[in-house]
């Protein structure tokens, strides 16, 4: 079991991901992931239309 | 004896050698001359290229000489924060890993067309690890340091190129722009910047960071030099995916247009919170000068910063995934640990942000259905000292680095064009954002112009340089 309710997470992307994390970065990654994931979140509860394209840049 | 060209505007410069009164070659000693002098303290230079200069410079000399046709920077030094590709050099991008690169075999784009117009490159700049920086400190080349107090920042991430034009040793400097990079240097150092409109100037040799982000640009210590650089580095490029294939639309012509009938509003809400007095005071004294007197709401604006937080993080994390597994302790660990979270990003929120980004997108540009120009706080701040984490505002402390930001992002977000003009308070200037419908980079820069022209906004030379 995790210390931290993130490191589990932390965890399993690294190893699927094949990221080194040690453990004296861990804090920080942590830290800097709930940033991540509470700026996302506030992205995330905005209703947007089905239909919004990304905007991303492509052209064919 | 090296002729002194201190306080000369590059219109100056270029006007003095094509008339035959300056040869370029002097006016490249007397840049290589005051990087001598003052880099020691500012730091903002990592690469000086003297010998490439001086050939540069003679070539500009021969050609004005043989009454060959000269561009409009002919003889003007300037530099390259380092990311732009210079042919026999490794681009380092702020990092040590990048060292180990082959020397760079072609000059970036944007060098190139300076270099045709007569400018002549004299070295690459200072900036922080991969562009992912607002302070301008750099743990492998130590942090450029600010012309107007070296205890403190210079910003981030084209500290260098702040600093460098800041601090007078050359008129110009290309920077590059994420979410803020030149317009934040520019604000805490006292120069002009222009962020174009995404897609407007190419990309192309430049080490990149946030592909759906990054935007190239000047900083100058006027207007015009502004406008002679962007102008010069404007055009299609197919070697840049997102540059435009507008045609070149030279602003020079127009800054003595004026500004009569454009419509400036100040942006409310957001960009009223979170700011110190000085940032307060350098807003209102540009709104004064143009008489702004509208305010308008730019709607989510804290949702638009943090979508571009969520790209920022997870595109630096793609684009470094391989260094970041092969060499983590290579990197600035504060760099590394971002970008690490940045990969643990679940990839339907980063979607998420791209659609957002469309949605606001729309919003905005319905604002200037009404509004030519909304005008901003550049940073929140004056330049903070070198090394500090935190600030009080409001009797509530905030990590500077996440804060620095936050008026900036919101609007290179959507690809704005933005000029950020230096507003000399004492005893440290500080920006306002000058910000433009997508391609109408001419209307901000002839606000820009008339600021100036008032007085209002200036880049202030630094005591003691």
């Amino acid at each position: 079991m995790a210390a931290e309710p993130l490191d589990d997470y932390i965890n399993a992307v690294a190893k699927a991901l094949a990221l080194p994390v040690e453990e004296a970065w861990r804090p920080a990654v942590r830290a800097n992931l709930e940033v991540s994931l509470r700026l996302a979140r506030l992205v995330d509860e905005f209703p947007l239309p089905d239909e919004t394209e990304p905007a991303s840049v492509y052209t064919a | 004896m090296t002729v002194s060209t201190d306080g000369l505007s590059a219109q100056q410069i270029a006007q003095a050698v094509t008339d035959g009164k300056l040869s370029a070659l002097d006016a490249t000693e007397a840049a290589l001359a005051r990087i001598a002098k003052h880099d020691s303290v500012l730091n903002s230079f990592t690469d000086v290229t003297a010998e490439r200069a001086r050939a540069k410079a003679r070539a500009v000399d021969v050609a004005i000489a043989a009454g060959e046709k000269v561009g409009p920077l002919a003889g003007v030094p300037f530099a390259v924060k380092n990311l732009f590709d210079v042919k026999g050099l490794a681009t380092r991008a702020g990092s040590k890993i990048n060292r180990d690169l082959a020397p760079s075999t072609r000059d970036a784009t944007l060098i190139e067309r300076m270099e045709a117009q007569g400018a002549v490159l004299v070295g690459a700049l200072n900036m922080g690890e991969y562009a992912y920086d607002f302070t301008g400190e750099n743990v492998h080349d130590g942090p450029s340091r600010n012309p107007h107090d070296p205890t403190r920042m210079t910003g981030g991430s084209s500290g260098g190129s702040g600093s460098a034009v800041g601090g007078g040793l050359v008129p110009i400097a290309l920077g590059s722009d994420t979410n803020g990079s030149i317009r934040v240097p520019s604000s805490f150092c006292g120069a002009f910047g222009l962020k174009p409109t995404y897609g407007r100037l190419s990309r192309a040799r430049s080490f990149p960071f946030v592909a759906s982000l990054d935007h190239l640009g000047p900083l100058a210590r006027s207007v015009s030099d502004l406008a002679l650089a962007y102008d010069a580095m404007q055009g299609p490029d197919a070697d840049d995916a997102a540059c435009t294939t507008r045609p070149v639309e030279p602003v020079t012509p127009l800054l003595a247009q004026g500004i009569d009938g454009l419509r400036v509003a100040v942006a409310g809400g957001y960009f009223q919170k979170n700011v110190f007095p000085e940032a307060v005071e350098a807003v209102a004294r540009v709104a004064r000068a143009l008489n702004a007197t509208q305010t308008v709401e730019i709607p989510e604006a804290a949702r638009a910063r943090a979508a571009a937080y969520v790209i920022t993080t997870t595109e630096g994390a793609s684009l470094h995934l391989d260094r970041l597994r092969k060499r983590p302790n290579d990197f600035d660990p504060a760099v590394r640990d971002r970008l690490i979270a940045g990969a643990m990003v679940p990839a339907p929120l980063v979607d998420r942000a791209q659609k957002f980004r469309r949605w606001y997108r729309a919003k905005v540009l319905e604002l200037f259905k009404s509004v030519d120009v909304i005008i901003a706080p550049a940073t929140p701040c004056i330049a903070p000292k070198l090394g500090q984490v935190n600030f009080v505002l409001d009797g509530v402390e905030l990590p500077v680095r996440a804060n620095i930001g936050i008026h900036t992002q919101p609007i290179s977000f959507i690809g704005l064009p933005v000029v950020a003009v230096p507003v000399p308070l004492v005893p440290m200037p500080i920006g306002v954002q000058i910000i433009a419908a997508p391609w109408r980079e001419d209307i901000a820069l002839r606000v820009a112009h008339a600021l100036e022209r008032a007085g209002v906004a200036t880049a202030p030379i630094p005591r003691g340089l």
